[in-house]
């Protein structure tokens, strides 16, 4: 019961966020390269509220308040990395959906390539195992029916099927 | 290459880790603000019809600790907080200070008649910029701010009995007493 | 009266599901068959009463019984049908129920189609589905019970979020979850596998139709649930690495690797231990997806509401579960040893290329997913991992794995010469030129990506087309001849070419619809049109209309092409009151040549609405492709030697356990 009455009430907080009123529709910067770039920043941005999405992608109103945000700063002149310097100093790193390359992200930016590598390795080290005749300890010697097993599933995959 | 085979069950064990400690420890919803140990930022505001001279950011600067509650009468969170805030201000206990966040005047001021304000100033924030120069995401929020106009921290959602204890409350008396 | 039939069942499902978990490990250990095919008959009961309790909640749903906590809070009495059915698992404890229904389902499978198994291994592995089972029913009953009462009971329900009130959404998780809990068949063979110490070509054709079964939903439910986000959500997209879709993708990569793995496990009698790994990994992920969407340690659009005391539970699970079962591994997997020789440039060797290849992938979504939560519990720093990450990270691992499609089915088994490989297909490099010049002429350029990704695509088609040619021998020789030959190709063969083609009408359908698609953001009058990707959409007005249970505004565009009308689209902005929430509907329009695609918003006061219009060109063929790939799982696993062939397992030396 009181957990029924607590959704209630967070069902109410989410709701008021989505009720304040707005009717007022994007202005788009008049110069179409300008507002490309304040389009291609936007989508790059978090939109804060609705977790997952980009401010681009987001009908809340505090996205469509952060791409006026954006549309306003690439209008008045900034680069790119300053419209994004302007959020971050705001909201953090959190605002931007592209985790920039820092001490704090250099595991993240290198951990695919490190997994590859390391992967990579042990494929490698897998396949001489098993190319070299004398490979020695990794192979074992087959019973004369685990041989003749293996003869049939080899004569099998010829004939029927190589899938 | 025993070491190997080992490999998988160690990964788990930091994941499942870090899993614990993220099902306690950390919130995802809370991001803390980035404005931390820094001056509040520049603003200058209307006041909500009736309720005070306007505010700006001169007014956060008062010698000792201070709120700043960011809030709105379409807000019904800040509905569930605001009696706590009044009693802070019956009981003189510290000033606070209103950011009315993306409201219609009269909305606001009809809010404020109607539930007692908590306030000895209000700003009426009708576009939301001075609300997004103060990193606010979602409301209520509300800042600590100290004698100097530096935001001590920032408390994201209806203020908790908790918050009270250990966050305002301490710095509170810290300075001020 | 229905909850607690539904109640009673659950925990006479639990009681089945100890018996099943237990008994029969303890009899494949002391060689009694009693106890062994115990097993078989405890999963039945299990699944049974699971069954009545399903259809206790569906009843509690269909007649809007809000004495019952689970309904009133989830169901209302104006929802229409189809959504009080589909509410039963549109929430937390009613979409666990139907996990554990389908898990006892499989459980039961087992038990019903593995007549050919050896006894003991078919005992063990149904005593770990039990077990999985155990844990699942703990769960459910202790802190997510779907038959809980209120009372007094609600004149009326809170209804379901009409985000979910979709039929895309009404079918998306019964498939996902087929795909989820299919993986814990192919885990319960490798548990088995690892007690009884052997895994061998047997095993693996054993497990493979599990492994295609549990893919082929995964397939289905990840491509259901990417459709829907193209529609519901309003803005175009089909993905966007949420880390719900990550829990959904890493389990589908991991377990494609299975399916590539196992073959060489079954044909060549080698690479056992990291097939035991993938099965195990596969479900683990599965799990974890579980875990990071029910305990709310993630933020995430589809996040069910979050308990701490159920993220605990899982978590608990998790780790006897995973960490038992990669234990488990650590101490038994080193004594397996593999047996067959070949050179590295192989069909082999291809095979360990896409698992490197697909496994790096499954562990740079994992990070890119789980990195935000490490770097809070370490530094207390927020980070936001978002699309442009997995974007630069996984296409680079994509790339390369798409185009050794195109090679490694031609290669044969031990060894195999590149070259001679290469140049059977002249064909598909041929068609890559063709398509780039098509691309070139057609598309006036674009960006070099698009023109990377229809070479994949050409390649990937033509390289799979000529691969079956060749088997069939199609122009090689008769007609007739070609003809007997296809019909006599195993189904399996005839499903590895279906699915690669899927993937690449995958390929194809990404590509031209995310380098090619064109949209207008704009504010329209009634009466003004606007010109996007070649079509013309005349903006007629817009005009409130009354559902079932929503009030809309429906925009209606005349869309048309040279003067010639197209089609009529009615995009809508719904208002839901219960649970109030506003809905975008997208009007979309698919055709196999492109999307037409259009969504109304708000009115700007002046007469005017706020309008998005997108071209999405090819955009079908993503789903397309999925379900082909879909298709080709079936095809494989139709193959009658995973069917019959009884006898010839019985070959199967099956005395040399270690």
């Amino acid at each position: 019961m009181r957990a029924f009455f607590f959704s209630l009430i967070v069902g109410g907080v989410l709701l008021a966020g989505s009720m304040a009123e707005a009717v007022f529709v994007d202005e788009r910067l008049a110069d179409p390269a300008e507002e490309t770039r304040a389009r291609e920043i936007s989508e790059g941005i978090r939109c804060l509220v609705c977790q997952n999405q980009s401010i681009m992608d987001s009908n809340a109103d505090l996205a469509r308040d952060l791409r006026g945000v954006v549309r306003e700063r690439v209008a008045a002149g900034d680069t790119d990395d300053q419209v994004r310097d302007y959020l971050v100093v705001r909201y953090g790193d959190w605002v931007l959906l592209n985790p920039p390359f820092k001490m704090k992200t250099a595991l993240l930016w290198v951990g695919p390539a490190v997994i590859f590598l390391l992967g990579g390795l042990a494929a490698i080290a897998f396949l001489r195992r098993r190319s070299s005749a004398g490979g020695g300890e990794a192979v074992q010697r087959l019973s004369p029916e685990e041989q003749e097993e293996l003869d049939r599933l080899l004569r099998d995959g010829k004939e029927d099927d190589r899938g | 290459m025993r070491l190997g085979f080992l490999a998988p069950v160690l990964t788990f064990a930091v994941i499942a880790a870090l899993m614990l400690y993220a099902l306690f420890f950390l919130n995802p919803k809370e991001i803390p603000s980035e404005l931390v140990s820094k001056p509040a930022p520049e603003f200058q505001l209307e006041p909500v019809p009736g309720y005070g001279p306007g505010l700006g950011t001169s007014d956060l600067k008062q010698g000792k600790v201070v709120l700043l509650n960011v809030f709105a009468s379409w807000c019904v969170a800040c509905l569930a907080e605001h009696p706590l805030l009044v009693k802070l201000k019956q009981q003189g206990v510290v000033d606070i200070y209103g950011l009315n966040y993306k409201d219609k005047p009269d909305a606001a001021a009809k809010w404020l008649t109607r539930h007692g304000t908590a306030y000895t100033r209000t700003g009426m924030d009708l576009k939301g910029r001075v609300g997004i120069d103060f990193g606010v995401y979602g409301v209520p929020e509300t800042f600590i701010i100290d004698g100097e106009g530096r935001i001590l921290d920032k408390i994201i959602g209806p203020i908790t009995e908790h918050d009270l204890e250990t966050r305002i409350l301490p710095r509170v008396s810290g300075e001020n007493g | 009266m229905v909850a607690e039939i539904g109640q009673f069942s659950l925990i006479l499902a639990l009681i089945a599901a100890l018996l099943q978990g237990t008994l029969p490990l303890y009899g494949a250990h002391r060689h009694n068959m009693q106890l062994m095919n115990f097993g078989g008959n405890a999963s039945l009961v299990q699944f049974l009463f699971l069954t009545v309790a399903f259809i206790a909640l569906t009843i509690g749903y269909v007649t809007s019984d809000f004495s019952i906590l689970n309904v009133a809070s989830n169901s209302h009495s104006l929802k229409p049908m189809l959504y009080k059915i589909s509410g039963v698992w549109g929430n937390h404890e009613g979409s666990l129920l139907l996990w554990v229904w389908i898990l006892a389902l499989f459980g039961f499978a087992v038990a019903a189609f593995g007549k050919n198994l050896p006894g003991s291994l078919k005992a063990r592995v149904i005593a770990v589905q039990g077990l999985i089972g155990v844990g699942f029913l703990l769960f459910v009953i202790f802190t997510s019970n779907p038959f809980e009462r209120i009372d007094p009971a609600p004149f009326d329900g809170r209804g379901l979020n009409p985000l979910l009130q979709d039929p895309g959404l009404a079918f998306h998780p019964p498939f996902l979850y087929l795909g989820y809990v299919g993986l814990s068949v192919t885990f319960s063979f490798a548990i088995a596998a690892l007690i009884e110490g052997k895994v061998d070509p047997a095993w693996a054709r054993w497990v493979r139709p599990w492994t295609l079964a549990a893919w082929g939903f995964l397939t289905l439910g990840i491509a259901l649930g990417s459709w829907w986000a193209y529609y519901e959500l309003g803005w175009g997209g089909w993905w966007f690495w949420d880390p719900v879709e990550n829990a959904s993708f890493m389990p589908w990569l991991a377990a494609t690797a299975l399916l590539h793995s196992a073959i060489v496990v079954e044909k060549r009698d080698t690479l056992k231990n990291w097939t035991i790994l993938l099965a195990i990994v596969s479900f683990s992920l599965s799990l974890l997806g579980t875990f990071l969407v029910r305990s709310g340690v993630l933020n995430s659009v589809h996040a069910f509401a979050s308990d701490p005391t159920r993220g605990v539970f899982i978590l608990i699970f998790l780790v006897a579960v995973v960490g038992g079962s990669l234990l488990l591994y650590a101490l038994r997997a080193p004594k397996m040893k593999g047996g067959g020789l070949f050179a590295p440039i192989s069909r082999e060797g291809a095979l360990v290329l896409n698992n490197l290849l697909l496994s790096t992938a499954t562990a740079t979504v994992l990070l890119g997913t789980l990195y935000p939560l490490f770097l809070d519990a370490f530094t207390g720093a927020k980070v936001s991992v978002g699309p442009p990450f997995f974007n630069s990270t996984f296409l680079p691992l994509a790339i390369p794995l798409v185009i050794a499609i195109g090679v490694g089915p031609l290669l044969p088994w031990k060894r195999a010469d590149l070259r001679g490989v290469l140049s059977r297909l002249k064909l598909a490099v041929l068609s890559i030129f063709v398509i780039l010049g098509l691309t070139w002429w057609l598309a006036d350029g674009g960006p070099f990506l698009s023109l990377v990704g229809m070479a994949i695509f050409a390649w990937l088609l033509v390289g799979a087309l000529v691969e079956w040619a060749e088997r069939i021998k199609l122009f090689r020789t008769g007609f007739g001849n070609s003809w007997r030959r296809m019909v006599n190709l195993p189904r399996s063969a005839h499903g590895m070419t279906i699915a690669h083609v899927g993937v690449a009408l995958v390929v194809l359908g990404i590509t031209a619809a995310e380098t090619w698609q064109s949209e207008r953001l704009e504010v329209m009058k009634p009466g003004e049109s606007a010109d996007v990707g070649g079509y013309t959409y005349l903006f007629k007005g817009a005009e409130q209309i009354k559902g079932p249970n929503y009030d809309s505004l429906q925009g209606t565009f005349v869309v048309s092409k040279d003067g010639r009308e197209v089609v009529t689209l009615y995009p809508e902005q719904r208002v839901y009151a219960n649970p109030p929430m506003e809905t975008t509907e997208a009007a979309i329009y698919p055709m196999l040549s492109a999307d037409l695609y259009a969504v109304i918003g708000e009115q700007d006061g002046k007469g005017g609405y706020a309008t998005r219009i997108y071209h999405k060109p090819l955009i079908s063929w993503i789903w397309i492709g999925s379900i082909v790939m879909f298709i080709g799982g079936l095809f494989s696993l139709s193959d009658r030697r995973f069917r019959i062939g009884a006898a010839r397992r019985k070959q199967v030396p099956s005395g040399s356990a270690a």
